[in-house]
Order: C-alpha cells, then sequence, then structure tokens
C-alpha cells in the first residue's frame, strides 16, 4: 500500500515533456503539428487527424472549475492528515474541453485543505501554481482567483 | 435489423452462494459451488460444459474452475476487461459462443471476496502511477471510484438540476426490494429517507449509502441455445439482444478529460442493443442496472433511452423505479443492498423476473433490461420470456 501521495511517473514518453515543463513551472499541452487541434492528457496522436507529429505549448494557467467533491475518509494514509478535503476537475481557459484534476488552494503553497468548501462554485477562476512534491515532480495545483 | 442472435439462446440455469463479509471459502471454491448449483437447476452434467466466460478482477481462472469441477473440454473462453463494465458482457459472449457453434454449453460466472478493507482496490495503488486514468487524477487525492463518481454528480446536478433527494429516491427503493429478498445482505435492514440524508459522507455529494456493498460470494449462468433450452428443466429465459459499447475518446471511469464527460459509454451501447432489439425502452417491463454508485441509475436511464438526457433524476420521482412503478428497477435490492458481485446479481434477478419468481416480482413481466457499468466498457442485453 502507498504510504506517500501517488506521484506521477515521469518517464513515460507520451507525457515526460508535460512533467519536464511543470519543474519549470509552464503548463504546456500537445498542439498537433498536422491540424493545430490542442490535446490533453497528453496522447500519441490527434484524434482529429491521426497525425503523431505535435508541438508542445504552453497555456496561461487559467481556468475554471468543472466540478468539484469533497473526500472524506477513509482515504490512503498520506491524505488523511488533510481529509476532508476538495478535489476538483478544472477546464482550461484558452481550451475548456481540455480537462484536468487538481486541488484548489487559498494561495500558493497553501494546503489543499485550505479552502472553506462550502464557497466552492462550479465556474470558478482558479490559477494554476506549481508546487515540488518529489525531485522530480512539480504538481500543478489550482489557486481560487479572487 | 434483423440480428442473428435474436432468440437463439437462452439461459437455463442460474445458481447462487450465500452473501456474506468475510466467508471462510476461497474464490474457487465459491465459484464451484455457484455453478454446480446452476448446473442442478438447469439438469445439465458438468461433463457437458464447454464454455466459460467471466471477467477481470477475480482469482477463479477457467482451467482451475474447469478441473476442480470436472468440466468437459473447454472449446470457448473469453474474459472481459474492466470490472463492472464486464457483467453483462458475459451473457453477450456467452450467446455468441453458443448460437456461432464454439460450444454448446457456456457457464458465465463471477466469484468475489473482497469485502475485508484491506483488499479494496483503491488501497492498493502503486505509488508511481503512470496510465492516463491514474496519472492525470490520483497524485490530486482523487483516488477512488466514488471520488470519480462524486466529480460527475456534482456536474450533474449543476447541468441538470438533480438533487440529493434524487440519489435517495434510488437508495431507498433498491433497500425495499432488498427487504423483499432473503438472500439479500441488507434483508433485515430497512432504511428511511431520514437515514439517508444522514449518512456520514464519503466523497461529497456521494454519502456512505450512495455506495454499493463490500460483500462476498458467488453466482453462475447456464447460456444454451434455445431448442436445447426448451427440453431442460427450467422454463427457458430467451437471450434477446446482446450489445457491448465504449463511446469515441472515453476512457474508464475518470471520463473527465472527452468533450462531453457525460456522454457515458452506455450511449454506444444502446445504439448497437436497439438496433437489434424488437423490445425497445417503452416494452421493457422490468429492468436491471449496474449500482456501484447511485449516480449510474440516472446516466444509465437517460443512456438507454428510457428517458430524455438530463431527465434521469426526475425518472426517480413519484415510485416509478420502485415496484408497482412505471420500470421497476433492481427488484433483487442491486448491488447497493443485495450483494456487490459487480453486476452479476442483475443478470440472475433478470433471469428469477423472467421466470416469475423474484421476491419481488413484477406480475406478468415479459422483458427485462440488463446493462453493466456504463462508466467502462459496457455491456446489455434484453431478456424474455
Amino acid at each position: 500500500m502507498a504510504v506517500s501521495i501517488l506521484l506521477p511517473a515521469t518517464e513515460e514518453p507520451d507525457s515526460a515533456p508535460f512533467w519536464a515543463a511543470a519543474r519549470e513551472g509552464r503548463f504546456v499541452v500537445q498542439k498537433c503539428g498536422q491540424c493545430g487541434r490542442l490535446r490533453f492528457p497528453p496522447r500519441p496522436n490527434c484524434r482529429a487527424c491521426q497525425s503523431s507529429e505535435h508541438n508542445w505549448v504552453a497555456m496561461s494557467g487559467n481556468g475554471r472549475i468543472w466540478s468539484f467533491a469533497v473526500a472524506h475518509k477513509p482515504v490512503l494514509p498520506a491524505f488523511e492528515p488533510y481529509a476532508p478535503f476538495p478535489i476538483v476537475i478544472v477546464a482550461l481557459e484558452e481550451e475548456p474541453r481540455l480537462r484536468i484534476a487538481g486541488n484548489v488552494l487559498t494561495a500558493p503553497g497553501a494546503a489543499i485543505n485550505s479552502v472553506d468548501v462550502a464557497m466552492l462554485k462550479i465556474d470558478q477562476r482558479v490559477k494554476v501554481s506549481f508546487e515540488k512534491v518529489a525531485d522530480d515532480v512539480s504538481l500543478p495545483r489550482w489557486v481560487l482567483v479572487k | 435489423m434483423r440480428s442473428p442472435l435474436k432468440d437463439r439462446t437462452a439461459i437455463a440455469g442460474i445458481g447462487q452462494t450465500v452473501f456474506g463479509k468475510g466467508l471462510p471459502d476461497s474464490e474457487l471454491a465459491l465459484a464451484c459451488r455457484a455453478i454446480k448449483l446452476a448446473l442442478e437447476d438447469a439438469g445439465i452434467d458438468a461433463k457437458e460444459v464447454d464454455g466459460l466466460v467471466s471477467y477481470s478482477m477475480q482469482t477463479a481462472e477457467e482451467d482451475e474452475v474447469s478441473s476442480a469441477l470436472g468440466l468437459g473440454d473447454l472449446t470457448f473462453f473469453s474474459r472481459l476487461p474492466a470490472g463492472g463494465g464486464g457483467s453483462a458482457g458475459t451473457i453477450c459472449h456467452a450467446a455468441l459462443g453458443v448460437a456461432t457453434g464454439q460450444a454448446d454449453v457456456v457457464v458465465a460466472y463471477r466469484s468475489r471476496k473482497r469485502s475485508s478493507r484491506a483488499s479494496r482496490v483503491w488501497m492498493q495503488t502503486d505509488e508511481r502511477v503512470d496510465r492516463p486514468r491514474e496519472m492525470w487524477t490520483r497524485p490530486w487525492g482523487v483516488v477512488r471510484p466514488v471520488d470519480e463518481l462524486a466529480l460527475f454528480m456534482r456536474r450533474y446536478m449543476q447541468q441538470y438540476g438533480a438533487t440529493r433527494e434524487h440519489l435517495a429516491n434510488i437508495a431507498v427503493a433498491f433497500r425495499a426490494h432488498a427487504n423483499r429478498n432473503p438472500a439479500a445482505f441488507m434483508h433485515s435492514r430497512p432504511m428511511s429517507r431520514e437515514e439517508y440524508m444522514a449518512a456520514r459522507w464519503i466523497s461529497d455529494p456521494l454519502c456512505l449509502f450512495d455506495c454499493c456493498l463490500e460483500t462476498d460470494g458467488a453466482m453462475a449462468a447456464v447460456i444454451v441455445s434455445a431448442e436445447r433450452a426448451k427440453d431442460l428443466k427450467q422454463k427457458p429465459v430467451y437471450i434477446h439482444a446482446v450489445a457491448q459499447g465504449v463511446v469515441s475518446e472515453s476512457a474508464t471511469m475518470a471520463n473527465f478529460f472527452s468533450e462531453d464527460p457525460l456522454h457515458t459509454q452506455a450511449h454506444a451501447c444502446a445504439k448497437s442493443l436497439w438496433r437489434q432489439s424488437d423490445i425497445q425502452p417503452a416494452d421493457i417491463d422490468v429492468a436491471q442496472m449496474y449500482d456501484a454508485f447511485t449516480p449510474e441509475i440516472f446516466f444509465c436511464l437517460e443512456a438507454y433511452g428510457f428517458c430524455k438526457r438530463g431527465e434521469g433524476a426526475a425518472f426517480t420521482e413519484n415510485g416509478n423505479i420502485t415496484l408497482g412503478g412505471k420500470l421497476p428497477l433492481n427488484t433483487s435490492g442491486g448491488g447497493l443492498s443485495e450483494v456487490y458481485l459487480h453486476g452479476f446479481n442483475m443478470i440472475v434477478e433478470g433471469v428469477k423476473q423472467m421466470r416469475g419468481t423474484s421476491t419481488a416480482q413484477v406480475p406478468d413481466a415479459e422483458s427485462c433490461f440488463v446493462c453493466a457499468s456504463d462508466l467502462n466498457p459496457t455491456g446489455a442485453f434484453v431478456l424474455r420470456r
């Protein structure tokens, strides 16, 4: 059983560039080299034109809460000190059909249970904030925009 | 469309063990007991079994089951992916196997012994996650299936005006059905709406009673040709139409990354099923829908066309889904209140309804719809008398 929070493998070929950019504080997604469609999570091919050609492009890091829930115990031991804590799905501002799971915070570096869950709303604005949780892993989390 | 499978095969036998927590037997022993009972129910000798169908997340494998029970040589076997997405698909595959002559007697089965807390799948995740579903959810604490469902449900509530009252409609209705079923784990435990509302949160907006049971047990069904079924012990229950489905761009459980995440897997399955079936949603007398979590009922009602999109919650009002209502659902108590066997109890209860032997029998029911989890690669079928 996992004792730490669950970390992403950062050397998988399809997703390694995302985690490399994250270490530099940039939120990047793939852009199809043939038709220009943006895609996330990373995949080897564009679902619109099947091309495997792509570039990694930086997003603004702005987004909106697509949905949220509040995880109560029982949770994995590493999350127990924070439970109950909110979890969110964020839609990116540039392309709202691109979404990612995450945590919301009151300020960069704040705890994952820092937000009063009664204040959370779908469509609330958030801004990315990277937090280094291992040598190779900087996790994007989301700060509520006032 | 003229389907070459239509009414060509039948379920001729069903079997089930006792259900409980911490049963002493192994998954293999439970599987063998359920299969033996199903064969006795059908009046078929174990030596005649030449096909086995099961699904992922169980340890009782084909060769072990066959050796333990002294089955005949196997000429057809398949195993479906995705846990609760697999259940109904076993009947699809069994029907295909028998109708195409790959086997004459196919047994579909499920054995599960995972009621203890330590055996929960989500507790066993590796510390480094590399597959897409996990990499883009788990690091932030979206770890349990209930967390994934809770995120869907909050969005669904906002988009369509559903409330916890609608979730309660489901949990309370299925509990009442279980209270009529002596084999159900929750047989002697009635539940009021107030008790539902007072239950502890698991992943808000979902509470304890929005989640299925964690139980041990096994079930099996015997599938043969329609002709053979007519000569056996039980009244044949015909497999009228079968289908499987995965919606384009969808993902298992964590389907947050598609254009329209609430366009669930079942939409693809529904299109195929109703194209093959003479019996249409409005004709269905009773239905058994996968219910690891209450919101899946809304999604299935909509995807399979029992109501329009966004109307699944409202469909559960006015007693519509309880015995005596417009479309009685999960008449054995379902995964929420009978037993959680990754949806196999939906299949067995469907057969009982068609035989007229359910403990919550829908009078004169002539057709039953059964489906697996619509948040995974899924399956569904229509049974008729």
